[in-house]
């Protein structure tokens, strides 16, 4: 392993503008640099934890030669994690002739702002939509803006804008797509495959060259505070105040960007965001394409990565659980060696996983269902999107020939400290013939099960009531029939 | 926006009354433009504040450890109780229940008990963490639903409304029903949160740029604190970043610390809390418990009512003395209840102070009418649209000239429920849609669909009736543009683009021509909040008294120089004809300069008719009523609870509208954020009185994929206001939210679904899908009782 060449700042464009900026602290979040080092205050702070979308930007960056630019959360985006990328403000959008770009002329023209404050945010991520997708139907709309909060419009008039861009102007035109060239240029430019170490008053950041590289600083700083996406980290910073120094920032790593399949197992690398993982999973396990978008909004999926999701070992991370039932396994590598373990085992307890000092996480694998199998997993909110998990449930059955339960997985999140498979509820219907009855007679090994707490998402009865009852409906669904089995949002396509 | 050059030839003007005008800052807001704030340029040295808030729900203070946030990075002050120079107290009633600074006592969790003031924010912030604090904790009472609303300690003197014997009518009646029904509160969430940035000037001068509804109460709060006298204060907003309410007296406190922290240390200082910090320590709307008696025939006809509205107002009074009144005076919504006792409860509680929202109490009292229409609905087996309509108020203009007067003695003389519910009952196709959904639910056992419609009537006009008054400054410069000024705030609500409409119109001068400056207390004094849905009203009517002042004497002048009869001086658009000649709005401007009249005029205005007696509860409270009805569908999961709104046609009335576009969307904006209020907008506290909701991760306001699949909203065009207010126009801000009220009715409807419509859901707000969920189980098990 060759020692990388070291730089000792993080360079990125800044809308039109190249920046080298050396005196950036580990924790500076991009929305205080813009608006307390740049005097750019298009972006707004609305929460400061990425759940309202006000202070939304657009970063570009390039991955395998493409550039792309995704909406993002600059108030849990730190600043050190944009080596080689173009943030893009709203003070970008005009063409510097006074003209309003199509995006903010059709929010005046459809009266898509009262109070103004959360527009910028909208305004950006409509443009990213808009770029991405011209003429969206109103489900992409929707998920374009589950991260952005509205408390005036009731959302109609945004939804009547964001139809009626494309008629304002074509993308074609759009200063990013005509300059795309030369920013890939520039951006290239700044890539010298160096290591960025940052070292302010103490605190410290790294920006390793390589997977290599970013294994070789975790042997010399095993306490360091890998960050991935930052859709989690970036609270301890902005609402615990947390001491995270030093940092290592994984998700410029395209080497932990793969999605891969083998012999129907499904690799994907620790850096890959939700948003990156979405056509994969989506397509090989039908089930989780509906999940994945209702976790966070579009901001924190564009910055959440899957490895982060089962890293952190939050009790209620969405990806766990699902993986758990369909039986997948986890690699961790410190230095040059790797061991990979089932996915439950990871979990020890809250708090706890099974990851040594200097180890990370680098890839998880996880095996498409089986021909003829069915999977369904189902994720309780007091809102719909962008909420946190109260209870969700995995299910992954195979019938026999003779009817019976051939083979069954289910694991839960927001039932117990711990991503968790309901074991006891399994056994009650290992080997049994699958019908109501059966699966009525399982409901009680619940209690064996699981313990669930209360808080503020759900009580415990209502999470142990939902989690059965989760059961049941997958129970109806393997059934089929004519009858609805979910509330929809949209009609299927 | 670069010069307009007036068009002479116009048939109209740009931008007057009536026109879908786009609100004034539009432009700004999109491309991030628009000044709030904290985007504002900070003077050289500015400092910044956070707030040390209690760890405690209740408790007294034995000793204060600060030596560690003051040798903290950056910090250059730390302030508590003793630093207030002049009264330690912002209770905008002027009972002196709510300190600037807790001292020596906390009563609530989150209380602010100090304010550390650093170089940066982040270091404010960082130093604040380290106060050592310790506490005698005392007993607490967090949550309403175990006290008695008649026994229990109250904030401030209740209200009871009285019209007839309810207790006998109830008695009497062939059929009675007694129950009790929870409503939850609801965090503002403007996106903007609270802020102030206070400036020293020289003698005791400050000027504070607050977040406010209320500039002047601001003023009047901060000049107490200091010890100074209001005219040693300017207070200033140009826009807020919403305001709901919630900064109608919530900004007090922030601008109070700033401006005292400013004086002190003779710098500038900005005082924005976190997200969380804001939702911990400022207040909310009020949640209730609604104890009801209900007297009836087997016809569903209301007879007697009786209710209890027990609020939940935290430590201090601050305005839940007129939300609770405001409750009372919506408890018959649009109906006519033939004997009725309502009482008030403002219960103390060791909760954040709540506050004005939106509604400001009345949605509540409305929601408990509702209640008691359902009751007799399922209790008489009939849809409860059937009840509602036979309980209405009788239509105004009835020779009978019965059922038409309130719990409070007013008399209703601008009823039009009756059509704007039918219209809405045919354009939404209420009875097919019922039979369509009953055929539905027979075939879908766990998907079930509710539909429900749900009229509004909303009283306008502050009930305190010396707040019912609005001034405004408007100057006419020699170039013909014109610089407006009132007392009324914008807070996205399209307040500045409407006045600037009636002014336009007065003047017959295009809208381009008038520039709308920012709120402060130094143009226009004494002014009441921008709140109770009257903004347009007293400030368009106190604007337009002032261009009216200027015009006249334009017309005189005219009539004089130009030897012609008053009435041969019209204003045209963009021009004026004098005679047989037509010149310039600008040119005759510039000749009236050139005579020396004064080109400058203070408006007033005060809404006439109004009047109140508390303690007899009789009165006029309202100037005029506003009318609207919404019907909603859902289907609700019942395995889980989980729901969605199918579709939402309302019609809404705002008289002659000054801008249908601003109209209707403070119609669908305020629709979803009362449907929010009663489905996933729930507040929780735990067992320590601890605010556990506090950001928008554990606290669930609407988002785009929350509204309606199907959202149509109309106005009703035919309506005009019986009042002559603003161009017959009516108020908008909060008469809408209550028509959210039709998602929690078609929820309880698709609940009942799963009993037959045999037992009444009783489904309290916010109707998350837990309360959902455990409500049709209630149900299902009663049924198989």
């Amino acid at each position: 392993m060759s020692m990388a060449a070291i730089r000792n700042e993080i360079r990125f464009i800044l809308n039109g503008e190249d920046v080298a900026l050396a005196d950036v602290a580990p924790d500076e979040t991009l929305l205080d640099y813009l608006r307390l080092r740049r005097s750019l205050r298009g972006s707004k702070e609305g929460c400061a934890e990425g759940d309202c979308g006000a202070c939304t930007v657009l970063v570009g960056r390039l991955s395998g030669g493409k550039l792309v630019y995704e909406g993002v959360n600059a108030c849990i985006r730190f600043t050190g994690s944009l080596d080689g990328c173009h943030v893009v403000t709203v003070e970008h959008l005009g063409d510097g002739s006074g003209k309003l770009h199509p995006v903010q002329q059709a929010m005046v023209d459809f009266h898509g702002s009262q109070c103004g404050f959360c527009t910028p945010g909208f305004v950006m991520s409509l443009y990213a939509l808009w770029m991405r997708e011209p003429k969206p139907s109103d489900a992409a709309i929707e998920k374009a803006l589950q991260g952005n909060l509205c408390r005036c419009t009731g959302y109609e008039p945004i939804i009547r804008a964001a139809r009626g861009i494309s008629d304002y102007g074509k993308v074609a035109q759009d200063p990013l797509k005509r300059e795309r060239e030369s920013i890939v240029a520039r951006l290239a430019a700044m890539n010298d495959g160096a290591r960025v170490e940052i070292n302010i008053d103490g605190k410290r950041l790294l920006v390793p060259a390589s997977v290599d590289d970013l294994a070789a600083i975790l042997e010399a700083e095993p306490k360091a505070t890998i960050v991935a996406g930052s859709t989690d980290v970036g609270l301890w910073v902005t609402k615990f105040m947390r001491e995270i120094s030093p940092v290592v920032f994984i998700g410029h790593l395209d080497e932990l960007k793969s999605v891969s399949e083998e012999d129907g197992v499904i690799t994907i690398g620790a850096g890959v965001t939700y948003s990156e993982a979405f056509a994969t999973l989506s397509k090989r396990i039908p089930a989780l394409g509906p999940l994945i978008d209702r976790i966070g909004g579009e901001q924190v999926r564009n910055m959440g990565t899957i490895g982060g999701n089962i890293a952190n070992g939050s009790p209620i991370g969405d990806t766990p659980p699902p993986f758990i039932a369909l039986g997948a396994t986890l690699t961790l590598r410190k230095g040059t060696a790797r061991r990979t373990i089932p996915l439950e085992e990871f979990f020890i307890a809250y708090g706890k996983q099974d990851r040594q000092p200097g180890e990370f996480v680098e890839a998880v694998h996880v095996p498409v269902p089986a021909r003829g199998s069915h999977f369904s997993v189902y994720k309780i909110t007091k809102r719909r999107d962008e909420d946190i998990t109260a209870t969700l449930g995995a299910f992954n059955l195979t019938l026999g020939a003779d009817g019976t339960v051939a083979s069954i997985r289910i694991a839960y999140g927001g039932m117990a400290a711990t991503p968790k498979r309901a074991k006891a509820v399994e056994k009650a219907l290992l080997g049994r013939k699958w019908t109501q009855a059966t699966v009525e007679a399982a409901l009680d090994a619940y209690g064996e099960d699981f313990t669930p707490l209360s808080d503020m998402r759900a009580t415990a009865e209502y999470r142990m009531l939902a989690s059965r009852n989760l059961l049941l409906r997958f129970l109806a669904e393997t059934q089929g029939g004519t009858a609805p089995l979910q509330i929809s949002r949209h009609e299927a396509a | 926006m670069t010069k307009h050059t007036p068009n002479l030839k116009a048939e109209k003007i740009l931008g007057g009354v009536a026109t879908s005008q786009r609100h004034d800052s539009a432009h700004k807001h999109v491309t991030g433009t628009a000044v709030y704030i904290d985007d504002m340029a900070e003077p050289a040295g500015t400092l910044h504040a956070c707030l040390g808030l209690s760890t405690v729900p209740h408790g007294k203070i034995r000793a204060m450890d600060l030596a560690a946030v003051r040798a903290a990075p950056g910090v250059v002050d730390v302030l508590t109780a003793a630093d207030v120079p002049g009264e330690n107290d912002i209770s905008p009633t002027g009972l002196h229940d709510e300190p600037v600074l807790a001292e020596g006592k906390v009563q609530f969790h989150g209380q602010p008990i100090f304010a550390v003031i650093a170089e940066t924010r982040e270091q404010a912030r960082r130093a604040c963490k380290l106060a050592k604090i310790d506490y005698e904790e005392l007993p607490f009472v967090t949550d309403i639903g175990g006290l008695d609303p008649l026994k229990d300690k109250l904030v401030t003197k209740p209200l009871r409304l009285q019209r007839g014997d309810a207790k006998e009518a109830i008695g009497k009646a062939p059929r009675r029903i007694t129950g009790k029904m929870r409503v939850g509160g609801q965090d503002h969430f403007y996106l903007e949160g609270h802020i102030a940035l206070a400036i020293p000037g020289e003698d005791h001068d400050v000027t504070v740029y607050s977040s406010t509804q209320h500039p002047s109460e601001v003023q009047h709060m901060v000049s107490h604190a200091l010890g100074v006298s209001s005219h040693a204060v300017t207070v200033e907003v140009r826009r807020m970043g919403g305001g709901f309410g919630g900064k109608e007296t919530q900004s007090n406190q922030f601008a109070a610390i700033a401006a005292i922290a400013a004086k002190k240390l003779k710098r500038a200082v900005k005082l924005r809390p976190d997200r969380d910090d804001d939702m911990t320590a400022t207040g909310k709307r009020h949640d209730f418990v609604i104890d009801y008696d209900v007297g009836f025939d087997d016809e569903g006809n209301i007879l007697g009512v009786d209710f209890i509205f027990g609020a939940r107002c935290g430590f201090s009074a601050d305005l839940s003395g007129a939300v609770t009144d405001r409750a009372l005076f919506h408890c018959d919504n649009t109906y006519y209840w033939p004997a009725v006792n309502a009482v008030s409860a403002p219960l103390y509680t060791n909760t954040v102070s709540n506050t004005a929202f939106r509604g400001f109490g009345g949605p509540q009292g409305m929601v408990g009418a509702e209640r008691v229409i359902d009751e007799v609905a399922f209790a008489t087996a009939k849809d409860p649209l059937e009840i509602r309509k036979k309980n209405f108020y009788g239509p105004s203009g009835d020779k009978k000239g019965d059922r038409n007067v309130t719990p409070y003695h007013q008399t209703v003389e601008d009823n039009i429920i009756q059509r704007i519910v039918a219209d809405l009952e045919k354009s939404a196709d209420y009875a097919g849609r019922r039979r369509e959904i009953a055929a539905f639910n027979a075939n879908s056992r766990i998907i079930k669909r509710g539909i429900a419609m749900t009229p509004v009537k909303f009283g306008i006009s502050f009930t305190a009736t010396q707040f019912n008054q609005a001034g405004a400054l408007v100057h006419v410069y020699t170039d013909g543009s014109v610089h407006l000024n009132h007392g009324g705030t914008e807070m996205g609500q399209g307040l500045y683009v409407k006045v600037a409409q009636v002014v336009a119109e007065e003047f017959q001068i295009d809208i381009d021509r008038v520039k709308i400056t920012a709120t402060t207390t130094g143009k226009v004094p004494n002014t009441s909040a921008t709140a109770a849905s009257s903004g347009s009203d007293l400030n368009g009517m106190a604007a337009q008294n002032a261009a009216r002042q200027i015009k006249d004497r334009l017309i005189d002048f005219a009539a004089e120089a130009h030897q012609v009869a008053k009435d041969q001086v019209i204003f045209l658009p963009n021009r004026v004809r004098i005679g047989n000649e037509e010149i310039s709005f600008a040119a005759l401007v510039r000749q009236a300069y050139n005579a020396r009249i004064q080109l400058s005029a203070a408006g007033f205005y005060k809404t006439p008719k109004i009047h109140w007696d508390r303690d007899k509860g009789r009165g006029h409270p309202f100037y005029y009523f506003a009318y609207g009805a919404a019907c909603s569908e859902v289907s609700v999961d019942t395995l889980t609870g989980e729901y969605v709104i199918e579709r939402t046609d309302i019609l809404h009335e705002t008289g002659r509208s000054l801008n249908r576009a601003i109209d209707i969307g403070q119609i669908e904006g305020g629709f979803v954020q009362g449907a929010g209020w009663l489905t996933t907008e729930e507040l929780v506290w735990d067992d320590k009185g601890r605010l556990r909701t506090h950001a928008p991760s554990t606290y669930k306001i609407p988002l785009a994929s929350d509204r309606p699949k199907i959202f149509n909203v109309t106005l009703a065009d035919w309506s005009e206001n019986a009042e002559p207010a603003v161009h017959r126009s009516k108020a908008v801000g909060e008469p809408p939210f209550p028509l959210g009220m039709s998602v929690l009715h078609a929820l309880s409807d698709a609940v009942a679904s799963v009993a037959d419509h045999k037992i009444c859901p009783r489904l309290d707000a916010p109707a998350t899908p837990e309360r959902v969920l455990m409500t049709i189980e209630r149900v299902k098990a009663e049924a198989a009782k």
